[in-house]
């Protein structure tokens, strides 16, 4: 009971608080003969150079994030394309980085430096045509650039050579992924959302000889260095499967199979020796699908090829499963 | 004229039709909201600071949304998707253009009032309908609509998907349909208004950057808007009447469902067409804002006035045709991705000389820190840091490792919502006197400023390391997966900030409420300004101006103009003789 009677009285001692500081400080301008409220050359200094002064702390604040957080950052990719836009990646940021850096502290120095004084005149300086095309045609060859360069690289990752790939289907539902391998034949059997029911949760055409050695499971083998095409089908909402690690993500939408072509680079136990034991592969969902969204992940396996035969060797493809119910 | 007739209560102050009521009525709706929407950030911040930690006090507040005193995931959801819905329509859209448009518009160009009062009257009560709809949308027995604010169907088309896409998500329909109708109602009065109403003399190159603003803000929205309604209606048909404009090949809770060739993507592209400009809606008002703010306290004349003006023009234009860059990983085709990088960047052209020219003005100033004054360059600093990480989201081929994560989050919260708070404080800070007659505490305003300035930096900053360790956006916890277990600490500081940064909107409310009752008189110019409200009188009478109209003889922007015997010549004094107008 105190405590409700406490939570009341709080912002009501709180405001009465406020309602003195604000008398007071009124009162305090009174006596010094000042007009309250009215911006004083005093305010002025001070707010001059305490806007300096934070913005220079924000600058050392950046570069302080940078030292401690940046190791929590994503390591090198592990995917052919993935490194690819990492370079692009670096290109952009070290950009942006410096036109922040020169920017930013240059805003704070102005202030700081034209801080308003007492019978001081500003500059009138209505208009400088040269130098606004100046400052309007170099940010615009540098964004050319910028443009360029991402073009070729979001070609690059959107074309890949895929003639050899394997194919692997990754189905999404609320709120859980499976992935569905294409078998000796390489080729996926068709499916239909009205075949979903019991045991065949992907509603695959059991009609369609080309789905008996197609193989259902929940994790992801792939082999290193052999490029994967991954198509994405939706149950019922949309999700995304994205894989940071690889630099992979798509959308998985309902009634529309997508896809995303890699190569990935590096096995699981290579990465493991580099970022810790406890390191996987994840593929997470990135679009808002419901209640559990932030806790629907499959694991990627990336192992080589001897590893992987024998994984592959030991799971029952559909003929073995689903047809003999 | 509208001044002859003997007003009661219910017209002056409920229904009425004069634009600078209208205009604190938008305001206090709108700061109303964003105190809403602050807290339901601070409850989902909580929630991520420390997952799963028990606060019994919420249990007591939310009752079943929080069991235990743990927020229920869907109700998380819930929270971010009303957060989200709040600040972008109901506080920078009609808070901030439903204030600072219906204030400033007749004011700023010498009109008695808008072209139609009563539509104006119509605008405000189709936006506080919406907004009660919109309230009672939280206290449905499924909770309000939790599928983001962006509500992609068929997330949202579902009642089976999550209890918040029941009559939540109805509710929330209808409160955009009512909130639409408002916004277009306001948006052809302030077009109008501009065309048509401007005083003798006031040509469109002498109008002040914040007019322009608005002008442009409103032809964005009468043209994007209806295509959010036409999206909201189809999803509404979808919903009620069984068609299948945007769902297809579903199966859900076991049963598969009748829809058949409607495709998701369809609703993202009409979203979306809407939505980017939207952003652009919001951020427009408060750089013209920003414009005249920094002018007026630098004591100097805005720099590139034409140049401002065409980059306003290219930004609008250019917002119709990017908005692919919400979607490039639909699945959709890799050129049409690339069209969408290309217009996406060019973006950066005018708004690097938007953040040169703002640079240039307060070169050589004669800085006077007013509170407003502080905001403004505020405004500055996160266009500068929150347009920059633009460059990355906007390029197809980054976007795919950051698109969806709290790289995303922090960079529109930045360059967006912090730009166009900062305006929108700034905007307040400066016209209070003219709205109300008195001053804002000074002191109050600082401390103000400074808690949010810094603390907001402290909230959003850190989102970008989240973003690129890959942390996606709308997630209830970061512990669900090893590989982001060692983001928590990141996520402590942010909140930490957050809090922090709550406590100091208080202030604000406290001191605007404060000093319209017992703030110090402000004198009919407290700011020395150019612009045409500062002719009228303190007294703020349904009319504007007692007997004529002012004339207008130069441009806004004669501050510290050589030759002149003070630092600022009014827009209503006649060029002296052999002077250049600028």
């Amino acid at each position: 009971m105190i405590e409700k009677i406490i939570y009341v009285l709080m912002p009501i001692a709180v405001v009465a608080l406020l309602v003195q500081i604000t008398r007071i400080t009124e009162l305090l301008s009174k006596i010094n003969k000042e007009e309250p409220n009215k911006v004083t050359t005093r305010d002025n200094d001070f707010q001059g150079k305490l806007y300096f002064i934070v913005i220079m702390a924000f600058i050392i604040f950046v570069v302080w994030q940078m030292i401690v957080w940046g190791p929590l950052l994503l390591p090198a990719a592990s995917s052919v394309h993935g490194e690819i836009i990492d370079g692009l990646m670096n290109f952009t940021m070290n950009l942006i980085l410096i036109v922040f850096f020169v920017l930013t502290p240059m805003l704070g120095y102005f202030l700081y430096k034209y801080r308003g004084k007492e019978k001081k005149f500003a500059y009138y300086y209505s208009h400088n045509n040269k130098l606004e095309i100046i400052w309007t045609v170099i940010p615009a060859i540098v964004l050319t650039g910028v443009i360029v360069y991402g073009l070729r690289v979001w070609d690059q990752a959107m074309n890949p050579d895929m003639t050899n790939a394997s194919v692997v289907e990754v189905y999404s539902k609320q709120f859980g992924w499976t992935a569905r391998y294409s078998g000796g034949d390489n080729t996926l059997g068709n499916a239909n959302y009205r075949l979903i029911q019991g045991p065949n949760q992907l509603g695959i055409d059991l009609s369609d000889s080309t789905s008996h050695d197609d193989i259902i499971v929940r994790e992801v083998h792939l082999v290193k260095d052999k490029p994967v095409l991954l198509k994405f089908r939706s149950q019922d909402v949309i999700h995304s499967a994205f894989i940071p690690h690889f630099r992979v993500q798509m959308n998985c939408v309902p009634g529309i199979t997508t896809q995303f072509g890699f190569t990935p680079t590096k096995t699981t136990s290579e990465m493991k020796a580099q970022e810790g034991e406890d390191f996987e592969y994840m593929l997470v969902c990135n679009k808002i699908c419901g209640g559990a969204h932030y806790n629907m992940g499959m694991k990627f396996i990336v192992e080589t090829q001897e590893e992987y035969d024998m994984w592959l060797s030991q799971q029952k493809n559909i003929k073995n499963t689903l047809l003999t119910l | 004229m509208a001044d002859h007739h003997k007003e009661t209560f219910l017209t002056k102050y409920v229904f009425s039709q004069d634009h600078k009521m209208i205009a604190k009525q938008f305001l206090i709706t709108g700061m109303f909201m964003a105190l809403l929407g602050m807290a339901m950030s601070a409850l989902f911040r909580v929630q991520l600071a420390n997952p799963g930690k028990a606060y019994p006090i919420l249990e007591t507040l939310l009752g079943k949304w929080a069991p235990g005193g743990v927020l229920d995931p869907n109700f998380y959801l819930a929270l971010v998707t009303m957060h989200g819905t709040i600040l972008v329509f109901w506080v920078l859209t009609g808070g901030l253009s439903g204030t600072f448009a219906n204030f400033l518009i007749p004011l700023q160009i010498g009109a008695r009032d808008m072209a139609s009062g009563f539509i104006n009257m119509l605008s405000y009560w189709f936006f506080n309908l919406a907004t009660i709809v919109l309230i009672w949308s939280l206290f449905v027995e499924t909770g309000p609509a939790s599928g983001g604010w962006t509500i992609y169907p068929p997330l949202s088309a579902l009642p089976q998907a999550m209890p918040g896409s029941g009559l939540g998500m109805d509710l929330w329909l209808i409160a955009i349909v009512l909130f639409v109708v408002g916004s277009l109602l306001g948006g052809l009065n302030y077009i109008v208004t501009i065309l048509n109403l401007r005083t003798v003399g006031m040509s469109m190159q002498r109008l002040p950057l914040t007019i322009w603003a608005l002008f442009v803000t409103a032809i964005l929205g009468v043209l994007s808007f209806p295509v959010l309604l036409s999206c909201g209606l189809l999803l509404i048909f979808d919903r009620t009447f069984g068609t299948s404009f945007y769902l297809s090949d579903i199966v859900i809770g076991g049963e598969a469902l009748h829809y058949s060739g409607g495709s998701p993507i369809l609703f993202e592209h009409l979203f979306w067409f809407l939505g980017h400009p939207e952003v652009y809606i919001i951020l427009l008002p408060a750089l013209g804002i920003t414009s005249e703010v920094i002018s007026v306290n630098s004591r100097k004349p805005i720099f590139g006035y034409k140049a401002m003006v065409a980059s306003l023009l290219a930004i609008g234009f250019l917002s119709f045709i990017v908005w692919g860059h919400h979607m490039f990983l639909t699945g959709m085709d890799p050129f049409l991705g690339s069209v969408f990088t290309f217009t996406t960047l060019l973006i950066a052209i005018p708004s690097a000389v938007k953040v040169f020219n703002f640079l240039t003005t307060l070169w050589k100033g004669n800085i006077r820190f007013t509170t407003a004054m502080l905001f403004a360059i505020g405004t500055v600093s996160t266009f500068i840091t929150g347009g920059l990480t633009g460059i990355i989201l906007g390029d197809s081929a980054l976007d795919i490792n950051v698109h969806d994560t709290y790289f995303v989050v922090g960079h529109f919260h930045i360059v967006m919502g912090l730009s166009a708070i900062y305006g929108m404080y700034a905007g307040v800070y400066h016209w209070f006197p003219k709205m109300y007659g008195r001053m804002m505490n000074k002191g109050l305003g600082y401390l103000h400023f400074w808690g949010t300035f810094i603390c907001a930096y402290g909230v959003f900053f850190p989102m970008h390391f989240l973003g690129l360790a890959g942390l996606p956006r709308r997630y209830y916890q970061n512990s669900s997966f090893p590989m982001f277990d060692g983001l928590t600490d990141i996520n402590a500081v942010i909140t930490f900030f957050a809090l922090a940064g709550a406590v100091f909107q208080f202030i604000f409310i406290f001191n605007f409420f404060y000093s319209i009752f017992k703030g110090t008189k402000a004198s009919k110019n407290p700011w020395q300004a150019n612009t045409l409200e500062w002719t009228t009188p303190v007294e703020r009478i349904h009319g504007n101006w007692p007997g004529e109209l002012p004339t207008v003889h130069r441009w806004a922007y004669d501050y510290s103009k050589p030759g002149a015997d003070k630092d600022f010549i009014l827009q209503t004094e006649p060029l002296k003789e052999g002077e250049e107008e600028h």
